[in-house]
C-alpha cells in the first residue's frame, strides 16, 4: 500500500498539466418545476494523473451523479468538466461515445458482465467495441486476465465464477483497452472482506499508473487506505479533499 | 460485435426458443396455407395445363373460366379455321356425364372429347393402353385417380365397362392426369363419342383448340379471331389466368385462406415481438454498460437488428422446412392440394422480415433511449 504524507489539499491545487479530471462549478438538476431535484450544487474537483481518488459520502449526496458526469455518461446542467484535456461540455454526443470508448474504463457495483459470454469474452468486449478482430481481442483480454490471476478461468461463464472472480473479470474488462481514466462504482460493495481487499489491491497495483487517474465511488470505509485522496461529498457538494494515509482498512476490520 | 449480439441472444435459451417459435409458427402457417391455396388454384387450371399442343382456346364470349361451358355451334370450328394466321383448329368437348357402373352405382365424371382425327389434347401420361386404342368402339381412357375412386383398392384392369347416357363405355387405357378442382374422374374419348355420351343438346362444341401459324404472334391471332367470329379467343396463359382470376374474385377461397395467413402473421408477431422485447428489457443494463463502454447507438441498433435477422433466418428456415415436410407428407398420404411455388417462399420471407422488424423495433426503441448512466444506479 502506498504511503501518503500531505494531510489535506484544496480542490484546485493541482496544476493543469498534471490534472486528469478538472470539474468546476458543476450543477445537475433532475426533473423540473415542483419535481426539480438538485443533485449537484456547484462541484469543484481535481483528480491528478497517477492518483486513486475516492468519492465518499452518504447516499443521495451526488457521488454517482458526479462520477457519471466525469465519465461522460451524463450531461451536467451547468459548469465545466475537462477530462484528459477534453472539454466534455462542448463535446458532441458522437465524440463523447468515442471518448468513452478510447479513454474510460468502468468497474460497476454489480459487475454488469454479459452472462452468456465467457470470462475472456467479457473482458474482450471494449476491444470489440473499438473494432478489434475477435481473435486479437480475446488474446489481449486473456493476457490481462492472466495478470489478474484469472488465467485458469478464461472459458468460464460468469455464473461459474465467484463474486470476487467476476469483479476481477470486470476489472480486466475495464483495463483491457488501456484507458487513461478508470471509474469504479462501489467495486467492493457486493464482495466479502477478502475479495474486497483483493479487488482493491488489484486496482491499486494494476490500474493506478502515472498516466492514468482512478476514481472510486465507495461507501466502504475499509477501502480508504487504498486511496491517495478522498473527496468527501455532502448534499451535492464536495466538502473536503483529504490526502492519505487513511487509517481504517480491511486488516483493522 | 455481431458475435456478441448473437451470443447474448442464443445464450438465453428460453427466450431465444420463444422468439424462434413465434417466427416458426407464423412461417409454417403462412407457407402451408398459401401453398394449399396455390394448390387449389392450380387444380382449377389443371385441365388447361394438361391439354398440350394448342396455343389458343376459342370459346363463347361469356365464358369466364374453364368449367364455365357455354356450347358453340359446330360451324364455329370452320369460322375459326378460316381466320388468317390460324394454322389449325380442332373441336374439343368438355362436360359432365353420369356413369352407371356395373355394380349399379352412379358416378359423376368429366368427359373430354378429343378431335377424332388428331387426338389433340390427349393425355400425356398414359401408362396402360395407348391413345390409338381410342379408335376402338366405345373406347375411353380414364385417369388413375378416377379409377381408384370408382374401384378403390382394385388393380388397374382394362376392358372394364360402364354406361354413360345409356351408351356403353369400354376402358382401353389409364393415364396420369392432374387432379381437377371438382375431383371427379376424367374420361378421355373421341369427340364424336363424347357427344354421344353427353346429354342431348342442340350445341355441343365446348371449345375450339387452335394454334397460330409460325411467325404469327398468338395474341394477334386471338384478336383476329375475336374480330372475325365474335368469339372469345385467349392464349393458353391468358385462359389460365382468366380462370384463376375468376376463382380469386368470385369464390371465398382467398378470404378464407387470407384470414388464416393473417392470423398466423399476427400471432407470430405477437409472440416474437413480446418475447424479443422481454429479452431486451432483461438485458437493458447490459446494453447500458455497452453504451457506457463506448458502443454507439448505431452499433446497438445493428446488434438488435442482427439478433432479429438471426432469429428470422432460423425461424424462416424451420418454418418453410416444416411446411414443405407437411406438403411432402400430405401429397403422399392424402388428396390435399399442396403447391409451393417460389412466390410462396418469397411471401413467407417478406412476412418474416416484417415480423422481425416489428419485433426489433419494439426493442430498438427501448435500447436507444436507455442512458449509459443507468449502469451506475444500483
Amino acid at each position: 500500500m502506498k504511503q501518503r504524507t500531505a494531510p489535506f489539499v484544496a480542490a484546485t491545487d493541482a496544476s493543469h498539466a498534471d490534472v486528469a479530471v478538472r470539474v468546476r462549478g458543476v450543477t445537475k438538476d433532475f426533473g423540473s418545476g415542483s419535481a426539480l431535484t438538485r443533485a449537484l450544487r456547484g462541484v469543484d474537483l481535481d483528480v491528478p494523473y497517477g492518483d486513486l481518488l475516492m468519492l465518499v459520502g452518504p447516499s443521495g449526496c451526488g457521488k454517482t451523479t458526479l462520477v457519471s458526469i466525469v465519465a461522460g455518461t451524463l450531461e451536467p446542467t451547468s459548469g465545466d468538466v475537462v477530462v484528459l484535456g477534453q472539454d466534455l461540455c462542448r463535446m458532441s454526443g458522437g465524440r463523447k461515445v468515442k471518448f468513452r470508448r478510447d479513454n474510460v474504463g468502468f468497474v460497476f457495483q454489480t459487475f454488469n458482465l454479459l452472462q452468456t459470454l465467457t470470462a475472456v469474452e467479457n473482458a474482450a468486449v471494449p476491444l470489440l467495441i473499438a473494432g478489434w478482430r475477435r481473435r486479437d481481442a480475446v488474446e489481449a483480454a486473456a493476457d490481462v486476465l492472466d495478470q489478474l490471476g484469472m488465467g485458469d478461468r478464461l472459458p468460464n461463464l460468469p455464473s461459474e465464477l465467484s463474486g470476487g472472480q467476476q469483479q476481477r473479470v470486470a476489472i480486466a474488462r475495464a483495463l483491457v483497452h488501456a484507458p487513461r481514466l478508470l471509474v469504479c462504482d462501489e467495486p467492493t460493495s457486493a464482495l466479502d472482506a477478502e475479495n474486497g481487499r483483493i479487488t482493491m489491491e488489484l486496482i491499486q497495483n494494476v490500474a493506478v499508473q502515472p498516466g492514468r487517474a482512478v476514481i472510486v465511488v465507495t461507501h466502504d470505509s475499509r477501502v480508504y487506505p487504498f486511496a491517495d485522496r478522498i473527496a468527501s461529498m455532502e448534499d451535492g457538494r464536495v466538502d473536503a479533499v483529504a490526502s492519505g494515509p487513511f487509517p481504517v482498512g480491511f486488516s483493522q476490520g | 460485435m455481431l458475435w456478441v449480439a448473437w451470443k447474448m441472444l442464443v445464450g438465453n435459451r428460453v427466450k431465444y426458443l420463444g422468439i424462434v417459435f413465434g417466427v416458426v409458427f407464423a412461417a409454417v402457417l403462412i407457407a402451408q396455407q398459401a401453398s394449399i391455396f396455390c394448390g387449389l388454384m392450380s387444380l382449377t387450371v389443371s385441365q388447361i395445363r394438361d391439354v398440350e399442343g394448342p396455343g389458343i382456346w376459342v370459346m363463347d364470349p361469356n365464358v369466364q373460366y374453364v368449367d364455365d361451358i357455354k356450347p358453340l355451334a359446330d360451324t364455329e370450328l370452320f369460322r375459326v379455321k378460316s381466320v388468317p394466321g390460324v394454322a389449325w383448329a380442332v373441336p374439343f368437348y368438355k362436360g359432365l356425364g353420369r356413369a352407371r357402373l356395373q355394380e349399379g352405382t352412379y358416378e359423376q365424371m368429366i368427359i373430354l372429347g378429343l378431335d377424332d382425327a388428331t387426338y389433340i389434347g390427349a393425355p400425356q401420361g398414359i401408362f396402360l393402353g395407348s391413345v390409338a386404342d381410342l379408335r376402338k368402339p366405345d373406347a375411353v381412357i380414364m385417369d388413375d385417380a378416377g379409377y381408384q375412386r370408382i374401384w378403390p383398392g382394385q388393380p388397374f384392369r382394362l376392358g372394364r365397362t360402364f354406361e354413360m347416357n345409356d351408351r356403353r363405355a369400354v376402358l382401353v387405357g389409364i393415364t396420369k392426369a392432374s387432379r381437377t378442382f371438382q375431383s371427379f374422374p376424367i374420361v378421355y374419348t373421341r369427340y364424336s363419342q363424347a357427344v354421344a355420351f353427353a346429354p342431348p343438346e342442340r350445341k355441343v362444341l365446348s371449345f375450339v383448340l387452335a394454334d397460330a401459324q409460325p411467325g404469327e404472334p398468338p395474341t394477334e391471332v386471338c384478336q383476329r379471331i375475336k374480330a372475325r367470329t365474335g368469339l372469345q379467343a385467349l392464349t393458353r396463359d391468358q385462359f389460365l389466368w382468366r380462370t384463376i382470376q375468376y376463382y380469386l374474385e368470385k369464390s371465398g377461397i382467398p378470404i378464407n385462406f387470407g384470414i388464416t395467413v393473417l392470423l398466423g402473421f399476427l400471432v407470430g408477431t405477437a409472440i416474437a415481438g413480446q418475447t424479443f422485447y422481454l429479452f431486451t428489457v432483461e438485458n437493458i443494463r447490459q446494453y447500458g454498460a455497452l453504451k457506457a463502454m463506448g458502443a454507439s447507438n448505431w452499433m446497438i441498433l445493428w446488434m438488435v437488428l442482427s439478433q432479429g435477422m438471426q432469429v428470422g433466418i432460423v425461424g424462416y428456415g424451420l418454418g418453410v422446412g416444416l411446411a414443405s415436410l407437411f406438403g411432402w407428407f400430405v401429397k403422399g398420404a392424402s388428396r390435399l392440394a399442396f403447391f409451393m411455388p417460389w412466390q410462396v417462399l418469397a411471401l413467407t420471407a417478406v412476412a418474416v422480415v416484417v415480423i422481425v422488424l416489428v419485433a426489433s423495433l419494439l426493442s430498438i426503441r427501448k435500447v436507444l433511449v436507455v442512458e449509459p448512466a443507468i449502469v451506475f444506479r444500483g
